[in-house]
């Protein structure tokens, strides 16, 4: 689960109440967070600091990479990621959110706050669009910091309205989108029944721990061949060295050979772990952490594949992609250079040939060869990455095969791959544009922004 | 680059002598040679001393041969160019026709002999011997764990160095690991700057990058040179400038050009110039498409309906190795300015002339729309990939 919303909005305030509810912080613990923000002056971030652990951070009072914690519902173990919501540090929120089934969406209730959030400029709706076309389809919106206006019903219903017309809009379905009222500071409606007589008048919903246990797990692509994309290398305890990341597909159990893209070497799974614990496997959807024998920690990188030697992650440094284009500035031509993010590897590219613009509902060919792209286009382009990167056809695992392309900070583009290896496939050949009729499906699944919406969002400068 | 003589007659042909000053020099002299044109320079040449008894040994002398261009290599990392040829005039040493390269280099004068200097030629020239056109300027562009420093001259955007190490995450409980990462991360930058800046030279430091990285590095390298009492980097202090970047990949660069801190601290550069035209012409696209167009086949007709307000060429154009080509593109620049038009001649060493390349190297903003243009299928003719 990724937890995302506009800076300030009170999300690692939240989720680190939540864990400290919980019994996942010692109060010994607790207690030092607490003396030691009133020592700087920053009391009201003492919850904030269970997850946001660097010097930096604190200092600063907002949260720069993702921060990862677990805690246990009565049906489920989650996996928490604590996403930043400051717009520079989206590339690492697209990493958080590419691994999460599910999301959160904490919004500021604060009047003005909200406003300032959701419109033109504010991280809202770039995070909810972001976390939709990553392939997260179920959402809570959190109305935080609710203690700021009185516990208005009135407040909570509003932003729920204007919320909700919007994340409809942005291609969640209304039975999949849930809204909480809360407060992160005081902890109301986190994990107990709401308590706040000016709440409980108007309030008899779940609190957020309740729909958190009630989303539904997806299906796990165990059957499928063995994924996992490296997040995080570090040293371990013994010997060898640690990388982490979600296993996407498939499993993988300790001894394993695995091999190591685009390196192209193998490698030995000494042990795994799973929130700390040692375990003999993992499957797709843990989050795991490999220790590594047989490999020099310096040919490995963030963003590599750890996969089955058998059946192994494509390598490639051209690939042909469908892309819907966002509301972006500039039109994009052929030499457009951009910032690829898939999974955790971010890398640059040039998006080198504008090969159709598509019909955003039939898929058919609208024109070849297009001279340039517009917002809300969609189309056939192809993408060279200045390094070989491993990545997969949207149909054959989708984790591996969708991804956002960035320019000077804002999010231009979602994709998903259809070719990869292109030197066999003629661009005019018949048969691939009955492909891409195919994907058409899934794609228009995945990123749907809607005329209407794409209209009203023109005039606003929004910077998605 | 220092202009010794010149020697031009009325129909185009003759020599210009030059001593390049700097590295950005032999950019220029690489733009300036083609294959077929006549090239002379001092040089060191192997020769082979037969004595009387029918042994032989070998030396080396100093001399000066004059070639005529078959191949042209330019390093551009290490800016050494290297030209290979037949000798054309015979000399003590070496006979007519025989094979030799020169390396052109700093502060050695060479002379070049063209049958045709043609306005393209001509304008490198004078632009390469434009004393005022030194600024140099460095620029590290960063985030957490990749960083480039790169190197600003007129003309050329260099990459000095890549840092591309891996940092670990913060994890619950273990910040140690990732703080000791950035700071050995830090560590390279900053090697990496007293290794490739030169202070003498260059006339300011632009740290760009997103989020907080910048003001950790500034705050990092200073703590470091006053520990290690690093005189260079604390009396240029005021020569840093930090700036906001999305990213720390080479492109972001283009950012760094257009922040109003940088523009009003650097003045005119060409690189500015560049990353604006660009600009424009994207502006253009989008806001009246049939005024703006790319690719040599739509450019050609642009140009003969007279069209052309601006037109945006990449200087690897002139560097086609097909004189015909080359004649082409030169009969365009020629024309714009003929018809009162704006010619801008991209560098392809800069991040928007290599963006500029990848758009067929040719782009133009038009004076007044030609929307038969767009009707036309398949603008993607010169498609060279
Ligand atoms: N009044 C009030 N303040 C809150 C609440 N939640 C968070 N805050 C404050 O909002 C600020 C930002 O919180 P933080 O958790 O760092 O936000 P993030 O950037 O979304 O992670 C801090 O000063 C918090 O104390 C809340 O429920 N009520
Ligand atoms: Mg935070």
């Amino acid at each position: 689960m990724v937890v995302t919303g506009h800076v300030d909005a009170g999300k690692s305030t939240l989720m680190g109440h939540l864990l400290y509810k919980l019994g996942r912080v010692n109060s010994k613990v607790m207690h030092k967070y607490e003396q030691e923000s009133k020592k700087l002056g920053k009391q009201s971030f003492m919850y904030a600091w269970i997850l946001d652990e660097t010097g930096e951070e604190r200092a600063r009072g907002i949260t720069m990479d993702v921060g990862q914690s677990k805690f246990e519902t009565d049906s489920k173990i989650v996996t928490l990621l604590d996403a930043p919501g400051h717009k520079d540090f989206i590339p690492n929120m697209i990493t958080g959110a590419a691994q999460a089934d599910v999301a959160l969406l904490v919004v500021d209730s604060t009047r003005g706050e909200f406003e300032t959030g959701f419109e033109s400029g504010g991280q809202t709706r770039e995070h909810a669009l972001l976390v939709r076309s990553l392939g997260a389809s179920q959402l809570c919106v959190v109305v935080n910091k609710l203690d700021t206006v009185g516990w208005s019903e009135e407040r909570f219903l509003e932003i729920s309205n204007k919320l909700g017309s919007f994340l409809k809009q942005a291609g969640f379905r209304e039975r999949d989108v849930t809204f909480v009222p809360c407060s992160g500071l005081t902890g109301e409606n986190l994990t107990e029944p709401c308590t706040e007589p000016a709440l409980t008048k108007w309030y008899k919903g779940l609190t957020l721990l309740e729909v958190i246990d009630k989303f539904k797990c997806p299906e796990r692509p165990i059957s499928k061949p063995f994924r996992l994309s490296v997040n995080d290398i570090f040293k371990g305890t013994g010997s060898g060295f640690c990388v982490s990341g979600r296993v996407e597909t498939g499993m993988v159990q300790s001894g394993d050979k695995v091999l190591i893209q685009p390196q192209n070497e193998t490698a030995l799974v000494k042990a795994l772990m799973i929130a700390d614990v040692p375990t003999m496997t993992a499957f797709a959807g843990d989050c795991v952490t490999v220790t590594i024998a047989n490999f020099d920690q310096q040919n490995i990188a963030v963003g590599y594949i750890l996969c089955d030697p058998l059946s192994p992650v494509p390598v490639t440094s051209k690939f042909e992609a469908r892309i819907v284009i966002f509301n972006t500035k500039v039109p994009i031509t052929r030499g457009y250079p951009v910032l690829l993010h898939l999974q955790s590897l971010s890398e640059q590219a040039v998006i080198t040939k504008l090969v159709a613009q598509l019909n955003k509902s039939s898929g058919e060919v609208v024109k070849r060869k297009p001279k340039c792209l517009l917002r809300n286009n969609n189309a056939v382009v192809v993408i060279e990455t200045s390094r070989p990167i491993c990545l997969e056809l949207y149909r054959d695992i989708k984790e591996l095969g969708r991804f956002m392309l960035r320019v000077g900070g804002v999010t231009i583009a979602a994709g998903l791959v259809t070719q990869v290896n292109l030197d066999s496939v003629l661009i005019n050949n018949s048969w691939y544009f009955n492909f891409s009729l195919d994907c058409t499906f899934n794609f228009s699944d995945s990123v749907i922004i809607q005329e209407n919406e794409w209209k009203s969002l023109k005039g606003s400068g929004f910077g998605i | 680059m220092k202009l010794v003589h010149r020697n031009i007659d009325k129909d185009g042909g003759g020599s210009i002598t030059l001593i390049p000053e700097e590295s950005e020099d032999m950019w220029h002299a690489y733009n300036l040679i083609t294959k077929g044109d006549s090239v002379r320079a001092s040089t060191i040449r192997k020769v082979q001393n037969e004595s009387s008894t029918g042994s032989s040994t070998s030396s080396r002398v100093r001399t000066t041969l004059t070639i005529r261009v078959e191949n042209i290599d330019f390093d551009t990392q290490a800016c050494v160019l290297r030209l290979k040829g037949r000798n054309i005039e015979e000399n003590q040493y070496v006979k007519m026709g025989a094979y030799h390269t020169l390396d052109l280099e700093i502060n050695r004068k060479f002379t070049l002999i063209k049958s045709e200097w043609d306005s393209i030629a001509l304008e490198r020239v004078e632009m390469a011997c434009d004393p005022t056109q030194n600024a140099d300027v460095a620029a590290i562009v960063m985030q957490e764990g990749l960083a480039h420093i790169c190197l600003i001259t007129a003309s050329m955007t260099l990459v000095r160095a890549k840092i591309d190490q891996n940092i670990p995450r913060k994890r619950k409980g273990n910040v140690k690991q990732h703080e000791k990462g950035l700071c050995r991360f830090f560590d390279s930058v900053m090697q990496g700057i007293l290794r490739h800046v030169n202070f003498d030279i260059v006339k300011c430091v632009l740290i760009a990058s997103p989020g907080f990285v910048r003001d950790q590095f500034y705050e990092y390298i200073f703590q470091e040179a006053i520990k290690m009492d690093n005189k260079l980097l604390i009396e240029n202090k005021s020569k840093f400038l930090l700036i906001h970047s999305s990213s720390g990949f080479k492109h972001s660069l283009k950012e760094v050009l257009l922040d109003p801190a940088v523009i009003a601290k650097m003045a005119d550069t060409k690189a500015l110039g560049e990353v604006r035209a660009l600009e424009a012409f994207y502006t253009m696209l989008q806001t009246e498409p049939a005024k703006a167009f790319y690719g040599l086949k739509h450019i050609e007709k642009a140009c003969e309906a007279q069209a052309i307000e601006t037109l945006l060429i990449s200087d690897d154009l002139f560097r086609c190795q097909d004189v015909s080509q080359r004649k082409k593109y030169v009969a365009l620049v020629d024309s714009v300015r003929e018809l009162g038009g704006d010619v801008k001649l991209f560098s392809s060493m800069h991040v928007s002339g290599e963006q500029l390349g990848q758009l067929t190297g040719v782009a133009a903003i038009l004076r007044f729309p030609l929307p038969e243009l767009d009707e036309e299928e398949d603008i993607s003719d010169t498609d060279s990939n």
